[in-house]
């Protein structure tokens, strides 16, 4: 018997063996799904390949794959370039209010990428506020899809970098100033190729979150076709499924390509900061600050004013034309979803972090604290990474085809908040597992040999030692899982119910029927809660530290 | 019968042997040290003693019963580790208490009162409600123990228990644990590198290279008989010289300087001295230019009046020789 299980136990086995069933239940058999309709034709007979040559075919449809790498390409190279500049600001140099600067440049992570198109209405459209003051742009179409995307991926660059640039090697500057080196060659010498890989992998995480971006085109695309706007005509407009998936397969493509990059990459990215690195101290340089501290301010300045056109709207009675202050945009018409679609989304916000938070950390913990089952163990990790490469619309979509067939037992959680809070598990698992992991790892691999000599049951030992010193990392990931199913719109907005409409869709509905004061007003909210939680989890996070020195 | 008995346990990890049929024996209430440079399959060996590894064959035998299957859990033993693997979240008598849950005669107080008489034996009565974080390396060291020796296992196992720590606090620390484990008359098996942890600690030495057991025997057996030139080597130092038939291999202590003419074996010429402390180390060359070491009571060395380059009459007592065939390895 022993021999069998090798060192777990069958209850070991037992739970590991649910825990990668129900995942692949929920992530394989549905990409399976996606990937048959798209070979198959509307009267269910097989096509090959039929399926791709009628879309590129169609010119009004393969148009949208130019314009979408128009788009994702002109976004990751300015998301890289500010991110790099901010986050050098940050760590590099000496400015005043760093803490200020970070937190501002988080601002559009807690909002939905509709707001952020709509803040831009409210800045360059028609009525807009700088439109007002004589500025001419083009914002619907291209122009207004690639800044509303580079608001959208402009954190995660500068959060990518932040977390490059905080460790260096004091020495290698230490020595290059000793040399006599000028800044700009140090930089180019020293400081990019120590972060080469980030700049890499910051590229095409923006290149992908743009790429597969529903919010912004759907604001602000007008005649510009996407690949997300595309997918949802096709399904939700037209019904025409083979055809969704056809373009659902397409959107997977960047981020194929980047899981390809990013394993060649990681592959060969070991640690070039060694053990014995001092800590860098950045040197005084009045002029080098003054340029920086203009950089964030101008960068910080516009996610405010963002903000600050949204309270406009929001809260005045009709602007531009009657500025009275008011409350009344945040009595929802009902027929958006109302106040209700807000509580909803909270509903499933907090279902998705306390189930999503406690499936990771299980499965983490499996994982990484048993042994045995090595083929499972293996197969089960490879489950773990694989949502990284999906996007929102491709989980929503596949969803739809799998649990919206007949024949689908689990049927009945198609339209409920079930199947919310499980495409957003899904959608936002690798982040967390991750966390998850590296704090699992962090602890003595021989708690668990202590306790098992001491015959103490393995729930136990998770649950008074392994839960608790990961305490930091659950927190973080029920963040996680909360800020984000509170903005997603991309995988829910196939989803969702009649019954039960969330706050980030409403939004986009008011947008649709013209109750833009409505929309800002629900997009108020959100931020709200958001940076609430956001604090409320920098406050716990600190707390525990102080704790634990 | 032993009451461990290690039965022919091969181990491979990718291919790699770990343990290569190896077997021992171990008697009630002895302290065993398995001794082995790293990487020779000591950690493996306890761990699979521990029922923590799966061995891919032989057996391991409890008390007469086969217990090569059982998991961890049914084999009633303390272990520490290296690290103490102590639980940071919880105060010294809380990591105690964690193992205490199912002596189920226990209650709540008598729980409490096993682990006062633990934390008696270690010292730490006053450190009781600190968290690990709080105490010195020597102190979590004791700790780790208390937890292992608290729910009165019938056997103990220590995985270097004392590498981690500063060389002061490691002597006084060997007392100290031999002492528990003499006082609790409790089987133990320790691993380790150090050869006069070893030596001090042990009843039985099991010496360990290559995955595979080299020898097995008291401490003085094996200083005195190394079964091979490795162990010979490995433990204290051995000079071998060249002989007709093998080589030959004597303590440094043993050797004893001589006249010129009253029972001189050889004659080495002086190369330079090395102060110990108590005992000077005298190196020297043998015609043929083999090296070889001899020790002297410092005070006595100084005696002597001899300087680098003179030459010294040794005096190899045939006791004391070992002999080795040429193609032992050293
Ligand atoms: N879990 C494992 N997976 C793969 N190889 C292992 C594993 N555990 C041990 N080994 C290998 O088995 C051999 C013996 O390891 P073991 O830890 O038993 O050595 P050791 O004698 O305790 O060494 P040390 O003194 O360094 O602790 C080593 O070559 C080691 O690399
Ligand atoms: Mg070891």
């Amino acid at each position: 018997m022993r021999r069998i299980f090798g060192q777990a136990g069958p209850a070991q086995l037992l739970i590991l063996s649910a825990l990668i069933l129900s995942f692949t239940v929920t992530l394989i058999f549905p990409l399976f799904s996606l990937l048959s309709k798209a070979f198959f034709d509307k009267s269910g007979a097989f096509a090959g390949i039929r399926n791709y040559i009628d879309y590129f075919g169609t010119p009004s449809l393969s148009v949208s794959i130019r314009n979408t790498a128009e788009v994702s390409s002109v976004t990751a190279v300015f998301s890289v370039l500010l991110g790099l500049a901010y986050a050098y600001a940050l760590t590099r140099t000496n400015i005043r209010g760093k803490a200020f600067f970070r937190y501002t440049a988080l601002i559009p992570i807690f909002l939905p990428t509709v707001v952020h198109a709509l803040g831009l209405v409210y800045i360059f459209g028609r009525q807009g506020i700088l439109t007002g003051l004589g500025v001419e742009t083009e914002l619907y179409g291209r122009f207004g899809v690639i800044l509303s995307e580079i608001i959208f991926t402009f954190p995660q660059a500068f959060l990518m970098f932040a977390v490059a640039l905080e460790v260096a090697d004091g020495r290698l500057y230490e020595a290059a100033d000793s040399m006599g080196v000028s800044a700009v060659k140090r930089f180019f010498g020293i400081t990019l190729p120590d972060i080469k890989y980030t700049v890499v992998n910051a590229f095409f995480v923006c290149f992908t979150l743009a790429f597969t971006d529903f919010g912004a085109p759907k604001v602000l695309g007008g005649g510009y076709n996407v690949l997300a706007t595309d997918i949802y005509k096709q399904i939700a407009g037209q019904f025409n499924m083979n055809m969704g998936a056809v373009v659902g397969t397409l959107l997977l493509l960047p981020a194929v390509a980047s899981f390809a990059v990013g394993q060649i990459v990681t592959g060969r990215n070991t640690s070039t900061v060694s053990s014995k690195a001092t800590k860098l101290s950045v040197a005084d340089n009045r002029p080098r600050d003054a340029v920086f501290f203009v950089f964030c301010s101008a960068v910080s300045a516009c996610f405010l004013f963002l903000i600050a056109a949204l309270c406009m709207g929001a809260l005045t009675e009709y602007y531009p034309y009657n500025m009275a202050p008011t409350l009344r945009h945040f009595g929802f018409n009902a027929s958006a979803g109302g106040i209700e679609s807000y509580f909803n989304s909270l509903e499933m916000s907090l279902l998705t972090a306390v189930f999503g938070t406690a499936f990771v950390f299980v499965y983490a913990y499996m994982l990484e604290k048993t042994r045995g089952f090595d083929m499972l163990r293996r197969y089960g990790r490879l489950l773990s990474v694989l949502p990284l490469a999906l996007p929102g619309m491709v989980v929503g979509v596949s969803f739809i085809f799998f649990f919206n067939a007949r024949s689908n037992p689990l049927h009945f959680i198609y339209g409920t908040v079930v199947i919310l809070v499980l495409s957003n598990i899904l959608h936002y698992f690798s982040v967390p597992f991750v966390t998850a992991t590296g704090s699992l790892k962090k602890l003595d691999r021989e708690f668990e040999s202590v306790s098992d000599s001491m015959s103490v049951i393995r729930v136990k030992t998770f649950l008074r030692v392994s839960l608790p010193l990961s305490l930091p990392a659950v927190l973080e990931i029920f963040m996680y899982y909360f800020v984000n199913s509170m903005v997603t719109v991309s995988a829910v907005v196939f989803l969702y119910g009649a019954k039960f409409k969330i706050a980030s869709i409403a939004i986009t509905h008011m947008e649709e029927a013209g109750d833009i004061s409505q929309a800002a007003a629900m997009s108020l909210l959100i931020l709200l809660i958001n940076a609430a939680v956001r604090i409320a989890y920098a406050i716990t996070a600190n707390i525990i530290e102080r704790k634990n020195l | 019968m032993a009451f461990l008995e290690i039965r022919n346990i091969t181990k491979r990890f990718a291919g790699q042997a770990a343990l290569e049929d190896v077997s021992a024996d171990i008697d009630k209430g002895e302290m065993v040290c398995v001794l082995g440079p790293s990487g020779c399959g000591k950690t493996t060996l306890l761990r699979i003693i521990a029922g923590l590894e799966t061995a891919d064959s032989g057996s391991v035998y409890i008390d007469g019963g086969d217990c090569t299957s059982q998991p961890p859990g049914k084999r009633n033993f303390g272990i520490v580790f290296q690290s103490y693997a102590l639980f940071p979240n919880m105060t010294v008598s809380d990591n105690i208490m964690f193992g205490l849950h199912r002596r189920r005669g226990l209650g709540r107080e008598e729980m409490r009162a096993r682990v006062d008489d633990v934390l008696g034996m270690v010292d730490l009565l006053e450190h009781r409600n600190k968290y690990p974080r709080q105490l010195s390396g020597g102190q979590q060291q004791r700790a780790a123990l208390a937890r292992a020796i608290a729910p009165a296992p019938s056997y103990l196992l220590l995985d270097e228990p004392l590498s981690a720590l500063d060389a002061k606090v490691r002597v006084r620390l060997r007392g100290e644990i031999r002492g528990i484990q003499r006082a609790l008359g409790i089987t133990a098996v320790m691993v380790t590198h150090d050869q006069e942890e070893a030596l001090t600690m042990a009843d039985k030495i099991i010496v360990m290279n290559n995955a595979a057991v080299v020898q097995t025997g008291t401490p003085r057996e094996i200083y005195d008989r190394p079964a091979t030139p490795f162990v010979a080597n490995f433990i204290g130092f051995m000079n071998f010289y060249p002989a007709p038939e093998g080589v030959c291999a004597i303590r440094p202590e043993r050797i004893e300087l001589t006249g010129a003419t009253d029972g001189c074996d050889m004659v080495a010429e002086i190369k330079g001295f090395e102060f110990k402390g108590a005992v000077t180390r005298i190196h020297g060359v043998l015609p043929r230019q083999t090296e070889i070491c001899v020790d002297v009571a410092s005070e006595k060395a100084d005696a002597l009046d001899v300087r680098a380059s003179d030459r010294m009459y040794l005096r190899i007592p045939k006791e004391h020789l070992l002999r080795y065939p040429a193609s032992a390895a050293i």
